[in-house]
Parts: C-alpha cells; structure tokens; sequence
C-alpha cells in the first residue's frame, strides 16, 4: 500500500516575462489501487503538475510538499523518484538516437531493481510485455522513440510502466494522438499493471474518451493551476455533457 | 633540407586561409622551417599477412602521386627520405585487418611518409593506430587500383602532449570504394586533411569521422573530396563532441564538383555535441557546383549543446544522471562507431569517451 500526498503545491515556469506561477495550491492524495482522472482545459497546469513532480528542471516549485509513503519526493533527484516509485508516461516521449529500446530497457530496470535483470527470464519477460501491447519484437531493435508513430510512442510508455513496476504513475495524456484500437490496446495495458500490481494513477486528460476504458474512482477538475472540484466518475459524465466552460474563469 | 627548398617554402603565420583557425604555436616547429625534423619510420606492423607486403624504400624512387598546397605536407615531402610502403596484391581478399602501430615516441618533431597500394580487384582493411606522446608531421597516400575496396582506420588515441599533423589523400580508380574512419579522441593538437580524388567512373568513397575534445585540445579535421570524373560518389559523416571549456574542434568539409563530373552524387554531413558552455566547435561545409548534370549533392552541419530532455527522459527512468549522460553520447556516436565494424576498436573508443566524460562535468 502506497500513498502519494501533494499539499499546497506552488510551481512556477521561467519565460521570457519572468516567473510565471502555474500551479496555484494543489492539494491530492492518490493511494495504490486509486486512479485518479485529472481533468481540465488546455493550459490548466496539468501538465506541469505531472513534470513537477516528477522533476523537470523546467519547473521551480515555490510552496507545497510532495510525499510517497512519508518520503520527500521533491528532495530526491529525478532517478531517485524513479527508483521511489514514480512513473511518468509522457505525453512527448523524448528520442534518444543510438540507444536502441533493448538497451534503454534493461538500463533502465537494472536501475530500478538495483540489479541486472537474468538474461534467461527477461527476455521473455520483455517479449511477453511486449505481444500484449500488440508491438513487434523488432521493435526492440529501433532507437528510443526515433521515428515512432504516436500510438507506438505511447505503447512504449506503458510498456516501461509495466517492467518498471512503480507504485504510483502519472499517464499524461496518454489518449492524445490515438486512434480508437491503439487507444483500447493502451488502455488494457494500464488496467493490466493496476490489476497485477496494485498501481495507484493519476490520468490526465482533456477528454473523457479514456474513461470508457480506464475507469476512475476519482474525477478532479484542474483550472486556473488548482483543483476546483471534485467528484466520482459522475463528474465526468457530466464535462462530457457540459465541457469547461463553467470552469472558464475559475 | 637545401638551401633552395627552404627559399621556396612559405612559413605559416596563421593568417592564411587554410590555417586561420590552427593554433600556430602549439605546432610544436612542425611549420617552421627553422626547426629540424627527425627523419625515420616509426609505424610497426603488427602482423602482415599473406598477399599484403611491407617495405621501406627510398623516398625519392616514389615521388608523391598527388598535390598538396599544404605548407607542412611539403615539409614531409622534402624532409622523409624513406617511405613506408604497403602494397596489397591483386585480387588479395583480407579478411582480417592489417595493424600498423606507432606508441610513445618522445616530443621531438619529425616526419613520416606512407603509401598504400591497393591492387585490382583487392580487399583489405588498414589501422593506423597513434598513441601516446610524438610530435609528427605525416603523409598517407592510398592508391586504389580499379575495383579494390580499402577502409582505411586511423586512430589518435595520442596523449594530451602530442601534435600530430597528418593528410591521408586517397586517389580511387575506376569501380573502387574507399572507406575510411579517422577517430580522434587524443592529443594537444591534431589537423588531418582526409582528402580524395577520383580516378575512373564507378568510384566511391565514404568518410567518417568520430572526434572527442576536451580541455586544452585542438582537433581539425579539414576534409576536401574533388570530383573531377563523372560517376563518381562520396558521402562525408563526422561527429564531434566537446567537453571542456577551452575544448576546440574544427571541422571543414570542402566538396568541388567539376564541370566534368557528370553523375556525381555527394553528401557531407557534420554535427558536434557542445557539453559545456566555453566549448567551441567550428564547421564550414563547402559545396562548388560546376554542372547541373549530376544525381546530387548536398550537405549540413549542426551544432547543439547537450539535450536536458533526453537526460531527464532517461533519468525518469531511474537511470542515475552520469550513466544517461553516457548513453546520449554513446547513442551520438553509435551511427559512426557501430558501422566500423572492429569490435575491439569499437569497445576501446566508447571506453575511452566514457572515461573522459566523467572526468569534466559541466
């Protein structure tokens, strides 16, 4: 059993004007098993609030604290939230040429686990990762991320999540860019590693689309950098209904 | 050297075009005619296998085969009196390849003089390998015979002392490739002109580079294809990364074709990786067209710093930063180093770079 506590979160962004605060006070709890749908419109702060925390040095966060299970997320580096337990499934995944996914794989789960992986079970153990998500073993072979389609992208996301085993993931917008079978083939991915491994997750997505598949306990509304209300999945029945524009000027 | 050679021979000041980024006074006296250089062979072949044979001759019974404006290839010219020659046989297939070594000389300047005959229809692979301190002025000249295949390896794995000043000039007859691999990732100042030109139609030659400086290095690479014979191809690849505030690289890429080179087809291609901020890497390419009549011709250069969202990508992952740092570079270099197809020179290289980021970071 995991906990993820945000209180009062305050992040700004440098631009060409100066600071800029985005994240306004956010205050959320997200348990193992929980998922957590975090809803709102373009330029809500959404974003920022999964590359926040997951450390982006893009992001200076100015109040509010950050905890799993009573750690201090926001001390750690970014691999040390990584080993924590934090998995963050990007909405750009960044290309890395000359690394091939095999490589980048087995890096990245050796430091997760502390140890290299047996070279006996892990191939499988990829492969079998892999024939779920409906990609092909040659993909394996292919640069990180280079000339992926988006829906491929996307796949690779969770097929990290589902290697690197974390407590909590943060799946941002995890739905843009995909069409309705890589959309379902997705979905069943994520509900598979919370079924198996008892994952606590934080959806963000401007549309309700993935909720037909991934299925929230919680629904939050994100305008303005906060949380302005809250329900269960009743809430998003409901923006499907009426949108955002109520929260326009929240 | 006589008194009429060194009447005819214009010093360097640095001011000239083809020396205006060198840094003249870390040439060691290779430039100046007042400086005397040792005149010896000092490449050892490792083993030399059958169909391929290693001799040292007079120089002056094998006179360059090629032009140079080069003030120091000139000085070698004058000043070798022995050349090393290797000659493959016609229709030799070499499997493995032929090493010729050269460690630690000391830090007195002098010059050496290579030739590689390739014969008809002759396969082989060729490592220079350069290591520790030397100051040394050089020339290679690579003859392809029609239809031979050669790649041609160089590696400056020179110590932070040495200078070393080197053209390697290949002439590709008809039907032949040239494949070469200039790796430099050692010294205090190293310039190498890899130039090549064409003999007959068919013929090709692919250029790769791979260079790592830091602090306190200088590395140029001056690379000049001239297609001269129509139906003739060439593609030039250098990658380069800096680490190091005064870490300085050169990359120049001129390719002419000439009116007579109907049919040619050439790429050239630079990119360097800046991994700290007073890191300096110049790259000119240099493309003259003088026929419209040709498959095509192109080129690009970039220069970038380091991608904090490759590191946080990789990091997110749990990946500890020094070791993501070490992947992106590896990556960077993967395109060159994994197409050289020498598994021990391959590990060597990445370890060494390994080695070196980890002793600067920024």
């Amino acid at each position: 059993m995991s906990r993820l506590e945000i209180k009062g979160l305050h992040v700004s962004v440098i631009t060409e004007e100066g600071s800029k605060e985005i994240l306004r006070g956010v205050d959320l709890v997200i348990n193992s098993g929980e998922t957590h749908a975090i809803m709102g419109p373009n330029g809500s702060g959404k974003s920022t609030l999964a590359y926040s925390f997951a450390g982006h040095p893009k992001y200076t966060i100015t109040a509010g604290t950050v905890t799993l299970d009573g750690a201090d997320v926001l001390d750690m580096t970014v691999d040390e939230r990584a080993k924590a337990g934090l998995f963050l499934a990007m909405q750009y995944p960044v290309e890395v040429p000359g690394v091939s996914v095999s490589n980048f794989l087995r890096t990245a789960v050796t430091a997760i686990r502390g140890e290299a992986p047996k070279v006996r079970t892990w191939v499988g153990e990829v492969k079998e990762a892999m024939t779920q998500l409906s990609m092909d073993p040659a993909f394996s072979e292919r640069n990180v991320n280079e000339g992926f389609s988006g829906g491929e992208k996307k796949r690779h996301e969770i097929l990290q999540m589902e290697l690197l085993k974390p407590k909590i993931a943060i799946l941002d917008e995890t739905d843009s860019g995909l069409d309705v079978d890589a959309l379902r083939i997705v979905s069943e991915g994520v509900n598979r590693v919370k079924a198996n491994q008892d994952l606590g997750i934080m959806l963000i997505t401007h549309y309700t689309r993935i909720l037909r598949y991934i299925k929230p306990d919680f629904v939050h509304v994100f305008a303005g950098g906060r949380i302005v209300e809250e329900g269960g999945p009743e809430l998003a029945t409901k923006l499907e209904e009426n949108g955002y524009a109520e929260y326009a000027t929240a | 050297m006589s008194l009429d050679t060194l009447t005819n021979y214009m010093t360097p000041t640095g001011r000239e075009e083809p020396w205006r980024f060198t840094p003249m006074n870390r040439l060691a006296g290779l430039h100046d005619p007042a400086v005397e250089l040792r005149d010896r062979v000092s490449l050892e072949p490792l083993d030399i296998p059958s169909g391929v044979s290693l001799t040292i001759e007079a120089s002056d019974i094998f006179p360059p085969l090629s032009d140079t404006e080069d003030q120091i290839i000139i000085r070698v010219r004058e000043s070798a009196s022995k050349l090393l020659l290797l000659t493959i046989d016609a229709n030799a297939e070499i499997n493995e390849p032929v090493f010729l070594k050269r460690e630690v000389l000391d830090l007195s300047p002098e010059v050496s003089r290579v030739r590689i005959d390739a014969g008809v229809n002759s396969h082989a692979t060729i490592v220079i390998e350069n290591s520790g301190d030397g100051v040394i002025a050089e020339e290679v000249e690579i003859n392809l015979a029609s239809g031979s295949n050669i790649k041609f390896v160089t590696l400056q794995e020179w110590s932070s002392r040495a200078v070393h000043v080197a053209r390697h000039h290949a002439i590709i007859g008809k039907d032949a490739s040239f494949t070469s691999y200039v790796i430099t990732v050692g010294g205090s100042l190293v310039r190498i002109l890899p130039t090549v030109e064409y003999k007959g139609p068919g013929s090709s030659a692919e250029l790769f580079g791979l260079y790592f400086a830091t602090d306190g290095q200088h590395f140029e690479h001056r690379v000049h294809v001239d297609h001269k014979v129509p139906g003739a191809k060439s593609r030039v690849n250098y990658k380069g990364a800096l680490n190091g505030d005064s870490a300085r690289t050169v990359w120049i890429g001129d390719v002419f074709i000439k009116a007579t080179a109907q049919g040619t087809d050439t790429y050239e291609l630079n990119r360097n990786l800046l991994l700290s901020h007073g890191a300096r890497a110049d790259s000119v390419p240099n493309l003259e067209i003088e026929t419209g009549d040709i498959v095509g011709a192109g080129h690009a250069s970039t220069t970038g710093r380091f991608d904090d969202e490759q590191l946080f990508y990789l990091m997110s992952r749990g990946i500890p930063a020094e070791q993501a740092r070490r992947l992106v570079i590896r990556g960077f270099f993967a395109e060159i180093v994994s197409k050289l197809d020498i598994e021990p020179i391959e590990v060597r290289v990445m370890e060494r770079i390994d080695g070196e980021l980890s002793e600067v970071k920024s």
